[in-house]
C-alpha cells in the first residue's frame, strides 16, 4: 500500500518496526542505525521493538521446527501492530513473510496473524524503493561498488532492481557489476561451519568475481553473506572493504568497514 | 548385493574432489556450458516460463491419479504384446531382469543410459550372475571402464576430462592403433562406436530406460543424442525397459509438452536428436524390433512418497537443471554425494530411497539458495524438501549430540528476549576482555568459520542497546 494511503487513513507517517536481525545486532549495529535513518528520510516512523531476538532461521533451518514456531510467534506478537516491519536483510525478511505462514499454519491463534504480519514485512532497499516510493538518497561515497545479490532475497523476494536504483542516486558512486552477482556466497548460515571446505571453495570463487570487478567495495543487503565474504577478503590479503548496502545509502560510508573495527 | 552408499563419508568425499585437479577442470563445463545453454533456450521461447506450468500441471494430475494410469499403462502395454512387472524392491527388479536373462539364456546384454539401473546396482548384480552388460551410452561406457558410479544424471561421465578418455580408451582397447588421433571429442566417440559394434551385433537382450511412460498408448519413450538407445533395443532379440512408476504420462500430447521443457532445461536444445517412441514387440510385417519386450516398473519407496510431503519430488524429469546451477555441485561434482542420485535433487531423492540414516548428510549440504528452485522445469520446491529431511533428522535424532545441544541453547536464549539480551551483553564484554580485534584469524569454538576466512569481530555493544541510549 502506497505511503500515502496509509497517512491519508491515520493522518500520519506510517509506523514502521525495525526487524534488526541477530546479526545486524551482535556484529553489526551500524547497518541499524543505517536503516532507521533511511526509513525515516522515506518518511515513515521507526520503532525497534525490545522483544526481537532472532527470525528463528537457524532453527528453522536446522529442522528444528517447534523451536522455529515458537520464535515465530514472538516475531509475530512483538510486531503485528506495526503498520510495516522492515528488515535489512533478505533472508530474514524473506523468513517471516514467506515462510511464517506456512510455519505456523496449523496454529489456530497464529495462523491469520502470521499471514498479516508476512503482507507487511519488506526487506529494507524493497521497503524504501516499492513501498515508499523512494527514488533517491542524500548521499555521496566516492569510489566503485560492486553489489552481491543475496540469494533469499533475489530468489524469494526479486530484490535486484530497488537496490541498484538507490544506488545509483549516490553523489560520486560507481556500481561495477561483477561476474555471477546472482550466485550464491556459499554462507548458507550453519552450512558454512558443518561443511567449511564446500562453503570455501564457493566463496572463494565469489572473491574472484569480486576482485574481478575492479571495484574497491563489496556491498549486500544481508550481514551473513558480508561477513562471509569479507572474512574471506581478509584472509586472502584482498584491499576489498564489505559494507551493507544500508549504510553507503545512509550517507554513512566513511565509518569502518566490516572486519575493520567500530 | 546392495548399493554401496558413501554419503556417510561426503565430507571426506568432498575434500578429495576439492582437491581433484582434472575433476575441477572437468566440472567447469557443468558451471559454464549447461547454464549458458539454458538461459539461452529458455529465452529464445516466449512461452518457456507457461511451459514449465503445464509440465508441472500435467505430472502433479498423473501423480494424483497414480494407481489408474498405472493400470491403463499396463493394459495398453498388454494388448500391444508386451510384458509388465511391477517391482516394489530393488531386489525385485534385479530378479525379474535376472528371470528374463535365464529365459533367453543371455550371456551379453547392451543397455542405453538408465539411473533406475544405477540405483539397483544392476550391472554388478549381473556380472555376478554371469551376464555381461555393455553400457552403449558414450558417457556410461567410459564410466563402466572406468569402474565408477555416473556422476550426472544425463552427462554420466561429466567429471571426466577429454584427456583421461584417451588414456582410458587407449587402456581397454586391444588393438588401438597409437598414432590414431583422438584429440577431439567426436574421435572419441568414432572409437568408442567401432569398439561397440560387434557388442550390438552379440548381444541378446537389450536394457533401456525410459523418460516417459505413456498410458495412452503403452508406449516408452527414450530420449538420447547418440542414437546408441534405438540400437539397443533394436538390434537384440529381448528388450527390457527399467522404468519407475513416476514415469507414468497420460496421454502423447501430454508427452510433447514434457519434452519441449525437458531438452530445454536438461541441454539448452530444443529437442533431443533422437526421441524414441516404443510399443510392443515386432508385430507381423515390422521390418525390425525385439521378438520379447518386457517393461520393469519400480516402486522402491515412491509409493510412501506419494503420500506425503515428499510427493512433489516424484514430478521430476530427470534434465539435471538443478544440479547444473548449483553451487555445491560446482564444487564437489556428483561422486561425493555417494547414492546414485546427485545435486538438489539427490539431495531430496536419496534418502527416501536408501534411508534417512546413511544420506543424512546431502540434504544439508546445500546453502538454500534456491537456484535449483528457479530453474526446476516442474518447479520442484527442492529447498523445502531438503529442509523436510533435515526435520526428520531432528526428529529422529541423528544430529551429532554436540550440534544438537548448541541449537537447543540457542534456541532457548532466543525464545526468551529478556535473557536473550542479557546473555548476549554479557557475551559481548566478554569477547572484548578477550581481546579487542578487528576480526579474528582463530577463536575457539569457532574452527568452522576460521579454517578459511577471518571471523568479523561482534560489536562492543549490541545494536538494541545502542539503540535504547541514543533514543
Ligand atoms: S528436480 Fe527439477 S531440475 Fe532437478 S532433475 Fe528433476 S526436473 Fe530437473
Amino acid at each position: 500500500m502506497p505511503p500515502s494511503e496509509v497517512a491519508g487513513q491515520t493522518g500520519k507517517a506510517p509506523r514502521v518496526g525495525l526487524f534488526a536481525t541477530c546479526l545486524v545486532d551482535l556484529f553489526r549495529p551500524q547497518t541499524g542505525f543505517a536503516a532507521a535513518k533511511l526509513i525515516e528520510a522515506a518518511g515513515a516512523r521507526v520503532e525497534v521493538p525490545e522483544r526481537q531476538t532472532c527470525c528463528g532461521q537457524p532453527a528453522y533451518n536446522s529442522g528444528d521446527r517447534a523451536d522455529a514456531a515458537a520464535i515465530a510467534r514472538q516475531v509475530v506478537a512483538a510486531f503485528e501492530g506495526f503498520d510495516y516491519v522492515v528488515v535489512p536483510s533478505g533472508s530474514c525478511a524473506a523468513t517471516i513473510s514467506r515462510h511464517y505462514p506456512a510455519l505456523l499454519a496449523d496454529d489456530p491463534s497464529y495462523a491469520h496473524r502470521a499471514r498479516a504480519l508476512a503482507e507487511k514485512t519488506f526487506e529494507l532497499t524493497a521497503f524504501l524503493y516499492d513501498v515508499m516510493g523512494m527514488r533517491e538518497v542524500k548521499a555521496s561515497f566516492s569510489g566503485a561498488v560492486t553489489y552481491h545479490d543475496s540469494c533469499s532475497g533475489l530468489r524469494e523476494l526479486t530484490v535486484r532492481k530497488q537496490p541498484r536504483a538507490l544506488l545509483a542516486s549516490v553523489d560520486g558512486l560507481t556500481l561495477k557489476e561483477m561476474k555471477d552477482a546472482d550466485v550464491c556466497c556459499g554462507f548458507g548460515g550453519a552450512f558454512c561451519v558443518k561443511y567449511p571446505d564446500v562453503s570455501n571453495a564457493i566463496v572463494a570463487k565469489k572473491v574472484a568475481a569480486i576482485e574481478d570487478s575492479r571495484a574497491e567495495t563489496l556491498l549486500a543487503g544481508d550481514i551473513g553473506c558480508l561477513m562471509n565474504m569479507a572474512g574471506k577478503l581478509k584472509r586472502e590479503g584482498k584491499n576489498v572493504k564489505a559494507r551493507h548496502v544500508a549504510e553507503v545509502l545512509a550517507d554513512m560510508g566513511d565509518e569502518p568497514a566490516i572486519g575493520e573495527g567500530q | 548385493m546392495s548399493l554401496s552408499i558413501t554419503s556417510p563419508a561426503f565430507k571426506e568425499n568432498a575434500a578429495l574432489a576439492l582437491a581433484d585437479v582434472d575433476l575441477q577442470q572437468a566440472l567447469t563445463h557443468v558451471e559454464r556450458g549447461f547454464i549458458e545453454k539454458r538461459r539461452k533456450a529458455a529465452e529464445a521461447l516466449p512461452e518457456f516460463e507457461a511451459l514449465r506450468d503445464e509440465a508441472r500441471a500435467i505430472k502433479e494430475h498423473t501423480l494424483a491419479h497414480l494407481d489408474l494410469y498405472l493400470e491403463a499403462f499396463e493394459a495398453k502395454a498388454q494388448h500391444a504384446g508386451a510384458e509388465v512387472h511391477f517391482a516394489e524392491t530393488a531386489e525385485d527388479a534385479r530378479q525379474a531382469v535376472l528371470a528374463i536373462c535365464r529365459r533367453a539364456k543371455a550371456r551379453t546384454v547392451t543397455k542405453g543410459k538408465s539411473m533406475i539401473s544405477e540405483e539397483i546396482g544392476l550391472n554388478d548384480f549381473l556380472e555376478e550372475n554371469d551376464i555381461a552388460p555393455v553400457e552403449t551410452d558414450l558417457g556410461e561406457y567410459i564410466i563402466q571402464l572406468r569402474g565408477e558410479p555416473p556422476s550426472h544424471i544425463i552427462a554420466p561421465a561429466v567429471h571426466v576430462t577429454r584427456n583421461q578418455v584417451e588414456q582410458e580408451f587407449r587402456r581397454a582397447h586391444a588393438g588401438l592403433d597409437p598414432e590414431r588421433d583422438l584429440s577431439e571429442p567426436v574421435s572419441l566417440l568414432a572409437e568408442a562406436r567401432a569398439a561397440l559394434r560387434e557388442k550390438f551385433l552379440a548381444a541378446d537382450i537389450g536394457i533401456t530406460g525410459a523418460n516417459f511412460l505413456i498410458a495412452e498408448t503403452g508406449s516408452s519413450v527414450i530420449v538420447t543424442n547418440e542414437g546408441n538407445g534405438d540400437l539397443t533395443q533394436i538390434l537384440p532379440r529381448v528388450h527390457i525397459v527399467l522404468a519407475s512408476i513416476e514415469k507414468l504420462v497420460p496421454t502423447l500430447e501430454d508427452v510433447s509438452t514434457l519434452l519441449r521443457v525437458l531438452a530445454r532445461s536438461a541441454t539448452g536444445q530444443d529437442m533431443s536428436v533422437y526421441t524414441t517412441f516404443s510399443t510392443g514387440p515386432r508385430r507381423p510385417g515390422d521390418p525390425d524390433g525385439p521378438e520379447e519386450t518386457h517393461i520393469v516398473i519400480l516402486d522402491n519407496g515412491r509409493a510412501e512418497m506419494l503420500a506425503g510431503e515428499l510427493r512433489e519430488m516424484l514430478r521430476c524429469i530427470r534434465c539435471g537443471a538443478c544440479m547444473n546451477h548449483c553451487p555445491v555441485y560446482h564444487a564437489i561434482g556428483g561422486h561425493a554425494y555417494g547414492a546414485t542420485y546427485v545435486g538438489p535433487m539427490g539431495a531430496v531423492l536419496a534418502p527416501a530411497l536408501f534411508g534417512l540414516e546413511k544420506t543424512a548428510n546431502l540434504p544439508n549440504a546445500s546453502t538454500f539458495c534456491g537456484r535449483c528452485e528457479a530453474v526446476c522445469p516442474v518447479r520442484i520446491p527442492l529447498p523445502k524438501l531438503m529442509r523436510h529431511w533435515r526435520e526428520r533428522e531432528y526428529e529422529r535424532h541423528l544430529k551429532p549430540a554436540a550440534e544438537r545441544g548448541g541449537l537447543k541453547f540457542w534456541a532457548f536464549l532466543a525464545k526468551r528476549p529478556g535473557l536473550y539480551r542479557l546473555a548476549t551483553r554479557l557475551g559481548l564484554a566478554a569477547l572484548s576482555r578477550f581481546g579487542r580485534q578487528d576480526s579474528y584469524a582463530s577463536l575457539p569454538f569457532a574452527g568452522g568459520w576460521t579454517r578459511h576466512r577471518d571471523l568479523p569481530a561482534p560489536a562492543a555493544k549490541s545494536f538494541l542497546d545502542q539503540w535504547k541510549a541514543s533514543r
